[in-house]
């Protein structure tokens, strides 16, 4: 009962409108759950109508695939724990780039058996193996650094920029002459090509990066899918590539301007791992020391306070603190304390990862702010918790223009009357620098595993009964 | 109008399309979003099937295709099953 193809466009109009309506749903977390219903909707009605039509007539290998990356994805997405989200989608990533590179070797090999190739056609062929490639590795290498596989350090050499641009020229040159004088051997060395750029682009990009890292290879599987479409003359993926190729592109910009700093800078820059020591203010507030606090410091100013602010960051999610502090945030509330959260737009390892740890904790979304909602509160805040957090919250960022890191936006932490900063040693953050906080006369640092120090909190106001 | 000018067309406005919606997404969710475009950047699995089933389709084509589609179903089971684990979190003030 095979459809024909004007049913099948249609069919996948009604998909691209439901994939269009599930991002949608995105927009509140009260609409979001019905959004990735929508979204499986869209994808249940694309495969039917692909399998329906007569362009496939057999089915074993595609009822194999389907079977068995089914019970993959699924146990996977049970199992994953939220703080490998960052890990689980850049995996994720790299398959779509591998699909694409497969789908267009497949398409080449299946039009030139058919005699149906065009230099139109294997200019699109090309573009769907070089962006696929370059997402595929690209995000093998972020899935290294994120895993722990590969070291976090931006790996920096002279001539890298030189190196890239010969590659992906090469790799562009490959691509034309296969076009116009379908020589296979130009169609391999460009694969190959295409696969070493994905590799030597991402390389260089520290830890620190990694959330603009993410949603740019989450961008390029977006664009990867949109020339498979092109390919196949199917305006159903080249509108879900333009989807998911602006979404990451936009997370990438968002995220870009929460650091203050250009995308060219973080493709091109290896930030994050070395130290830059000196500095105008800084070495001198270096020589003021900092204070240091017990647990029971910090609660006697806490249990009395009107608000209490928690800002979490990579740190947290490391010690797996989130659950304690859900536990802290009850407790506070119990004693009529105000407690909410504040969310850097940069904090963990890929854009609002933080705000899926607290939902985890089972934390509710409405304690849980952004920065520029949050900001204005931190002065009128009696204790202000920070959680493994470091850079995101350096007042060095508004003050010290000889800072690496001045201009971008912070959480203003340190106007709250007490700032509580949980840290396991003096170690300065991704960009190296230090942090100024430390040295403010409301400002003290509780030494120890975020974890153990927020059971310890909790323990402590426990204790105090009533 | 050549087709591969009317994709081009479908390509830019859906571009529009794209921007309009993501600004409005809220950045609480931002984590879900792109796991959820990870789920439906898994239509690549359309390619994927007409690779692996089609009449032309030799045995190298027909397994890179079965690859294709076993990589792609992984992302579309993977990325929405995660995606409304996730959501579920995501809950209000009880009482």
């Amino acid at each position: 009962m095979a459809i024909s193809a004007n049913t099948q466009a249609l069919a996948y109009l009604v998909s691209a409108v439901l994939f269009i309506l599930g991002l949608k749903g995105l927009t509140h977390p009260a609409s979001a759950r019905r959004g990735n219903f929508f979204g499986m909707a869209g994808m249940v009605i694309a495969i039917g109508a692909t399998l329906l039509g007569n362009e496939v007539q057999s089915y074993g290998y595609i009822a194999a695939g389907i079977l068995l990356g089914g019970v993959i994805g699924s146990v996977i997405a049970a199992r994953v724990r939220m703080t490998a989200m960052p890990q689980l989608v850049a995996a994720l990533h790299s398959f779509v780039g591998m699909a694409a590179v497969l789908v267009a070797l497949g398409t080449y090999l299946n039009r030139s058996a058919a005699g149906l190739l065009e230099p139109v056609l294997m200019g699109e062929i090309s573009a769907g193996i070089v962006i696929g490639a370059i997402t595929f590795s690209g995000s093998v290498i972020a899935f290294g650094k994120l895993q722990g596989l590969i070291s976090g350090a931006p790996v920096i050499f002279k001539g890298q920029h030189l190196l890239n641009a010969i590659i992906g020229l090469v790799t562009v040159g490959l691509a034309v002459w296969f076009a116009t004088s379908e020589q296979l051997w130009a169609l391999v060395v460009m694969t190959t090509l295409a696969f070493l750029l994905g590799f030597t682009l991402i390389i260089p990009i520290g830890g620190a990066d990694m959330p603009v890292i993410i949603s740019m290879l989450n961008s390029y599987s977006g664009w990867a899918a949109a020339a498979t479409g092109f390919t196949l003359g199917n305006n159903l993926l080249i509108i879900v590539g333009a989807l998911v190729g602006f979404s990451g592109a936009i997370l990438s910009y968002i995220m870009c301007r929460a650091m203050n700093r250009s995308i060219l800078h973080v493709v091109f820059g290896g930030f994050g791992g070395e130290s830059e020591t000196g500095g105008s203010a800084q070495a001198t507030a270096i020589q003021k020391g900092v204070k240091s606090a017990s647990v029971e410091d910090a609660i006697y100013w806490m249990e009395d306070a009107n608000k209490v602010i928690i800002v979490p960051g990579y740190g947290m999610a490391v010690a797996q603190a989130q659950h304690a502090l859900k536990e802290l945030m009850e407790l506070l509330e119990e004693k009529g304390v105000e407690v909410k959260f504040a969310i850097h737009p940069v904090a963990g390892r890929m854009p609002g990862h933080m705000n899926v740890l607290l939902a985890e904790a089972d934390i509710p979304y409405d304690h849980v702010f952004e920065m520029d909602e949050i900001n204005p509160e931190f002065a009128t805040a009696d204790v202000a918790l920070v959680v493994g957090a470091n850079d995101v919250t350096n007042p060095a960022a508004r003050t010290d223009p000889s800072s690496p890191i001045y201009g971008m936006p912070i959480l203003e932490v340190g106007k709250a009357r007490h700032v509580y900063v949980i840290k396991r040693s003096m170690r300065p953050g991704y960009s190296g620098v230090e942090n100024l906080l430390y040295y403010q006369d409301n400002c003290s640092l509780i030494f120890g595993d975020a974890k153990e120090v927020c059971e310890g909190l909790a323990t402590a106001l426990k204790g105090q009964g009533h | 109008m050549p087709d591969t000018l009317v994709a081009l067309y479908v390509f830019v406005l859906a571009c529009f399309v794209g921007y309009f919606v993501i600004w409005g997404v809220t950045p609480s969710l931002h984590t879900p979003l792109v796991a959820l475009t990870n789920a439906i950047s898994g239509i690549v699995i359309v390619g994927a099937l007409l690779v692996a089933g089609a009449e032309s389709a030799g045995t190298t084509a027909k397994i890179m295709g079965f690859f294709a589609v076993l990589l792609a179903s992984i992302n579309v089971f993977g990325g929405f099953l995660v995606t409304n684990r996730m959501l579920a979190m995501f809950k209000k003030k009880r009482k």
